[in-house]
């Protein structure tokens, strides 16, 4: 894949609800292209639309108007199935509040995605072994979610995101339950990431967190605001 | 590899469960005594049946058992003493059953007189019981020792009997019974044969034979003790006049035998002015009972039926409730990329774990429950292969068909309202 090639694309992308007879737009009239391997922070007060993105782009969601491609597949007009397949080929999720499952152990939470993908036991434990020491929890395997600290938690989520070798990580305030130096680090391991050529973006409300992106992507009223782009 | 996630998710559903260990114990209850309740009650059920048939069974379903009745006595003023009493079957009805009909293979008849046998000193209540030939055959009394009464004992009106088990202990306890002599009323006999003792309490059947009998020829009953018996009731003789007490009709084809009983019986209504006999057909109370069984079985089975739906919904109701306790665990697996049907299946698969873990005690309990009412009841009690896989098949599909929904609802979730759920 050449490295400008765009891994997600939104064209003229609308996301409308309901509310009580009357038509919101969540997002209205989306243009933009992320290149493969670049470092995105969306930003924006709440009620912006940021989340809307976002679910947009982990294809948790569909446009209502509009067209949408994760690494140049559609997902306007699929099937829930096509969409679960993405979620399971292309991307990864790392979230505010962790999103471990209490009753499994490290391993089985870094397993998990290659449960779906149907991968054997032995062939998953060795992956969940290097995530493990990837992100420098490999004491921790046999673990509960609940015995770790909040850092190591986030660390086992991303390790868990990046189970099925997706290019593109889709963060959800990463840091947002975090204290600042442990927030730094979780930043440090996703800068790291995008440095091996993950797509990361990321939605965060903290300026000292996005500027760790090379892109910020302001959104107001469900439009792009403006684009800011570090150097270098 | 389906096979493999198959494993891994009953794996997973076992996990759970033992996780909310209390939880899953409490929600199997239903199960455990629904399954429990089917087997025992089956077992017991299976258990009374089988010993009605059996009896019934031993009286031959090609038989058809005719048996002198005294009659009830007309409304007489009770000043009335009615001295003599002639009822029954008689010769003539017998040789008339064997020689009219072309289904009756085989006809015995039967004289039977108390009386009391005597050898030396050793004395005790039997029942002479006057055979024709044929009778152990027909009765399907196996023989132990020396020979059975033959048709040239009952042409010479031979003084030979054959005696039951119970009779040549209680009388010839020493002694080798066979050529041994015992008294009956007078008369001596020499004792050529020893039968099987069997007692047969044919449900409501008058039964051709006890443990006490002995038997001798037909003919020498009747040379011997003639047809009029006393009896000393209440202070006075009763004098009974009875020819023959029954008549075993062997039909050549069991599909036969309900309509020769009908012939049969509209003859007898013809040569008998009151109704002193009776006709038993093994064949029709073998139906009856086997019938009587399957309504017992519906019954049972509806009862189980509707504990088992409780247990279902017990379980259902639990299945409901973990759906909402686990809605952030469902969007989260949604998110990573589980599909609908994946879900459906983590779920259905934990239910169907629940109601046979459930199931499986439940047989445990309906495997020893049996045991317990036959060891304090006396009761026997069959526990068949078949109510085992009925639970099982039970267990499975109250598992599957209670767990669908709860599975599917879980299914549905929005993953992004799933994950913002708290």
């Amino acid at each position: 894949m050449n490295p400008g090639a765009a891994s997600i694309r939104l064209e003229e992308v609308w996301k409308t609800y309901r509310v009580g007879g009357e038509d919101v737009h969540a997002l209205a009239g989306v243009s933009i292209a992320f290149p493969q391997g670049s470092f995105w922070a969306i930003m924006g007060p709440s009620g912006s639309g940021k989340s809307t993105l976002l679910n947009l782009l982990g294809c948790l969601d569909r446009p209502s108007r509009g067209a949408c491609y994760i690494q140049d597949q559609p997902t306007a007009g699929v099937d829930d199935d096509a969409l679960s397949e993405i979620r399971l080929r292309h991307l990864g999720f790392v979230f505010q509040s962790f999103n471990l499952i209490a009753q499994l152990s490290v391993r089985e939470n870094i397993e998990l995605p290659l449960f779906y993908l149907g991968w054997d036991a032995e062939r998953s434990r060795r992956r969940a072994e290097e995530l493990a020491a990837l992100v420098g929890l490999e004491q921790r395997l046999g673990h509960r979610p609940s015995e770790l600290s909040g850092g190591q938690q986030q660390r086992v989520a991303i390790a868990r995101a990046l189970a099925n070798d997706p290019r593109i990580i889709l963060a959800d305030e990463p840091t947002g339950n975090l204290d600042t130096a442990t927030g730094i680090q979780i930043m440090e391991l996703l800068g790291d990431l995008n440095r091996r050529g993950k797509t990361v973006i990321m939605v965060t409300h903290e300026p000292e967190i996005a500027a760790y992106a090379r892109h910020r992507l302001h959104i107001r009223d469900g439009r792009i605001d403006r684009i800011e782009s570090a150097d270098g | 590899m389906r096979e493999l996630r198959l494993v891994r998710n009953i794996r997973l559903g076992i996990k759970n469960l033992v996780l909310n260990g209390l939880r899953s114990l409490l929600t199997m209850l239903g199960m455990v005594f629904g399954v429990g309740s089917v087997i025992a009650m089956l077992s017991v059920g299976e258990g009374a049946s089988q010993e009605a048939l059996e009896q019934i069974r031993r009286l031959g379903s090609e038989n058809i058992l005719i048996s002198s009745v005294k009659p009830v006595e007309e409304e007489a003023s009770p000043q009335v003493r009615i001295f003599m009493s002639i009822y029954g079957l008689t010769y003539a009805d017998e040789q008339r059953i064997r020689e009219t009909f072309s289904a009756v293979r085989n006809t015995v008849a039967v004289k039977s007189v108390r009386k009391e046998a005597r050898v030396g000193t050793r004395a005790m209540e039997i029942r002479a019981m006057g055979v024709t030939p044929g009778w152990f055959d027909l009765v399907k009394r196996p023989l132990l020792a020396g020979r059975a009464l033959t048709p040239q004992d009952e042409e010479r009106r031979a003084a030979v009997v054959v005696i039951t088990e119970t009779v040549a202990r209680r009388l010839l306890p020493i002694e080798h019974p066979l050529g041994s002599f015992i008294q009956v009323s007078g008369e001596i006999f020499e004792v050529v044969g020893i039968v099987q003792s069997m007692s047969t309490q044919g449900a409501g059947i008058q039964a051709p034979d006890r443990e006490e009998d002995i038997y001798l020829p037909l003919g020498t009953a009747r040379e011997r003790y003639g047809d009029l018996v006393m009896r000393r009731s209440a202070g006075s003789f009763m004098r009974e006049q009875v020819e023959l007490h029954q008549v075993i009709v062997q039909v050549d084809d069991v599909s036969r035998v309900e309509n020769t009983a009908r012939a049969i019986e509209e003859m007898l209504e013809r040569f008998h002015k009151k109704k002193d006999y009776r006709i038993d057909v093994p064949l029709a109370l073998l139906r009856q009972a086997e019938a009587t069984k399957r309504t017992f079985n519906i019954v049972l089975g509806s009862i189980a039926g509707i504990s088992l739906l409780v247990g279902g919904i017990g379980i259902m109701n639990i299945m409901l409730a973990s759906v909402t306790e686990r809605t952030r665990e469902i969007g989260i697996r949604r998110a990573i990329g589980a599909k609908r049907r994946q879900i459906v299946g983590q779920f259905l698969i934990e239910t169907v774990v629940l109601s046979t873990a459930g199931g499986a005690i439940g047989i445990c309990v309906g495997l020893l429950i049996p045991l317990l009412i036959t060891y304090f009841a006396g009761l026997t009690t069959i526990v068949t292969a078949g109510s085992l896989v009925l639970s099982v098949v039970i267990s499975l599909s109250v598992g599957i068909v209670f767990g669908l929904y709860p599975a599917v609802r879980a299914a549905r979730l929005d993953p992004i309202e799933a994950l913002r759920h708290e």
